[in-house]
């Protein structure tokens, strides 16, 4: 019985690399992709980059037209986050296993959110741009509706495990639903939830650079116009001044996180 | 006078797994009560069935003359305030205080809305404080329980349910995460609460010696049958093998111990 299960699984890997490579080889003739090339001019985009890809002093006078154009994305991505957030909360509740109301709602919300999270967030850009056009609106619907799937579901994930044991010990003292939501679930999970908007804030700020490319807005507008213009310097100010956010930004929520677990 | 009548109470968790079959009993008023039988045999379901965190299949009980299965929404939150249940895992809620935890006892008592703020008067302050007196807590009143030992938090949890001004105590395996030191100052507790408060206690134990000492009365549950109901000084070894099966001889009892206390 025991050893079954190691073959079935010895076999089973051999299967899955098996097709891993077919699908990989497969893909490269269709695609016609060089894989030696591939890597060889990897090395010479290096060298490019080092050349042309790097701020001197005439791009350190666009600062300040970029600087407003990263706090809006900052904003944006912070602002989008914490509405997401709120959404969230009742469409977790709903879901969890410890607060769910009824298995049909519970399963209704979770469907609702596992869709907004699996459409890729450029896939929700473009659907928007149709309805809103290049506008600020339709990178932070993007951002809110991926920023709600994800988080449904991390909030469901924390409050099962967070809050399962109290739940029922309030239940069975005959506390009320919104009771035991509020003195239990809650404090329990809140420490983890807000770890959770963190991190999506973190990763808003990369996506909505990505999304500000294709609708017009924010950083991602000035790294294509100067990109676009081959201000090449200009356009690798933006690149550091988003990758120094990137950082600021994680230091910040780490600490936050130290301090509030 | 009966406190609790179970009649023909049979719990069928699905197709073939039938965890309670037509189990009668009356347990009165002030008895200090153990349940005892191997793992699987049904002790956790008896006890959840009581105040309903799980819905019996079929048969019908009676707390003080009401029977429990057809009560309201409301009448079941009322009923539960008069019964306190302790955990084996303790459930509390780890991120609060002591008396946070303690309070919340009392929550079945409230509103919606004192429960939600957790609102709490000077009276039931005051008997909280008494409460964490007698279980030796004083240290601990403000310290969060995550910082606490396992015997510390389970009195909490024994204050959680007795701030509830309980008649009868749900102890499920209330001592078997804690090592004998603990073990034994949570089951002097119990049993206080019992002689002294006059309240009712239904335990769930793994331990026959502990059951032996404690107890004014036993039970014994094989395969979701009660095949032992009576005093400690009834029990024999072959009582104990009919309860526990060929697991009995592990278990390695000394019926002689039951004078110890
Ligand atoms: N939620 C559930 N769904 C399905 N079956 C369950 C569920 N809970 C318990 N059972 C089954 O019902 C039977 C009785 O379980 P129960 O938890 O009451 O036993 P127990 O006597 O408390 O055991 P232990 O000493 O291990 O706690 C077991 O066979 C168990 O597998
Ligand atoms: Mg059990």
């Amino acid at each position: 019985m025991q050893a079954d299960i190691f073959a079935k699984r010895r076999k089973d890997n051999l299967i899955f690399f098996s097709l891993l490579g077919l699908i990989t080889i497969a893909s490269i003739i269709v695609t016609e992709y060089d894989v030696v090339k591939g890597f060889t001019s990897v090395f010479k985009a290096a060298v490019w980059a080092v050349a042309n890809f790097y701020p001197n002093a005439k791009a350190m006078a666009k600062l300040p037209d970029i600087l407003p154009k990263l706090q809006e994305t900052i904003l944006m991505s912070i602002s989008s986050t914490t509405f997401a957030a709120i959404f969230s909360i009742p469409f977790a509740l709903f879901g969890s296993k410890v607060t769910k109301i009824n298995n049909i709602l519970g399963s209704v919300s979770r469907l609702i959110a596992s869709i907004f999270r699996n459409v890729p967030i450029v896939a929700w850009a473009m659907v928007l741009l149709f309805s809103f056009g290049q506008s600020a609106m339709t990178g932070y619907l993007a951002l809110f509706f991926t920023s709600f799937g994800f988080l449904v579901r991390a909030f469901i994930e924390t409050m099962d495990e967070t809050s399962t044991s109290s739940v029922e010990a309030l239940r069975a003292s005959g506390a009320s639903y919104l009771q035991t939501i509020f003195q239990a679930v809650l404090p329990s999970a809140a420490p983890q939830m807000i770890s959770w908007v963190l991190y999506t804030i973190e990763t808003n700020i990369r996506s909505a650079t990505l999304v500000g490319i294709l609708t017009g807005t924010g950083i991602g507008f000035s790294f294509e116009l100067y990109y676009k213009s081959m201000n090449y310097n200009a356009a690798s100010l933006v690149v550091l001044v988003v990758v120094i956010v990137v950082f600021a930004v994680e230091f910040i929520s780490n600490y936050v996180r130290r301090v509030i677990i | 006078m009966p406190l609790l009548e179970i009649k023909n109470l049979t719990k069928k968790y699905n197709a073939d797994t039938l965890a309670l079959s037509d189990v009668n009993l009356t347990i009165n008023e002030g008895e200090f009560v153990s349940v005892i039988g191997p793992s699987g045999a049904g002790k956790s379901t008896l006890l959840r069935c009581i105040n309903r965190m799980i819905e019996a299949s079929s048969g019908y009980i009676l707390f003080d003359g009401v029977n429990v299965s057809t009560l309201s929404k409301n009448e079941l939150r009322n009923l539960r305030t008069k019964i306190g249940m302790i955990f084996q895992h303790y459930n509390l809620v780890d991120r609060l205080s002591v008396i946070e935890n303690i309070l919340h006892g009392r929550l079945g008592y409230k509103n919606t809305f004192e429960g939600i703020f957790g609102i709490y008067n000077e009276e039931e302050k005051k008997s909280a404080f008494k409460i964490i007196e007698i279980l030796g807590l004083k240290e601990q009143v403000y310290k969060r329980c995550d910082q606490l030992s396992g015997g510390q938090k389970q009195r909490v949890g024994i204050g959680r349910a007795l701030i509830q001004k309980p008649r009868l105590m749900l102890c499920d395996e209330p001592i078997a995460s804690l090592d004998p030191n603990a073990s034994k100052i949570i089951m002097d507790h119990l049993r206080n609460i019992s002689s002294k408060m006059g309240i009712t206690c239904l335990v769930n134990l793994h331990q026959v010696n502990v059951a032996l000492k404690y107890s004014d009365r036993i039970i014994g549950i094989n395969s979701s049958k009660v095949v032992f109901d009576g005093a400690p000084s009834e029990m024999t070894s072959d009582i104990v093998y009919s309860i526990y099966g060929s697991e009995a001889e592990e278990l390695d009892i000394d019926i002689g111990g039951r004078n110890a206390s």
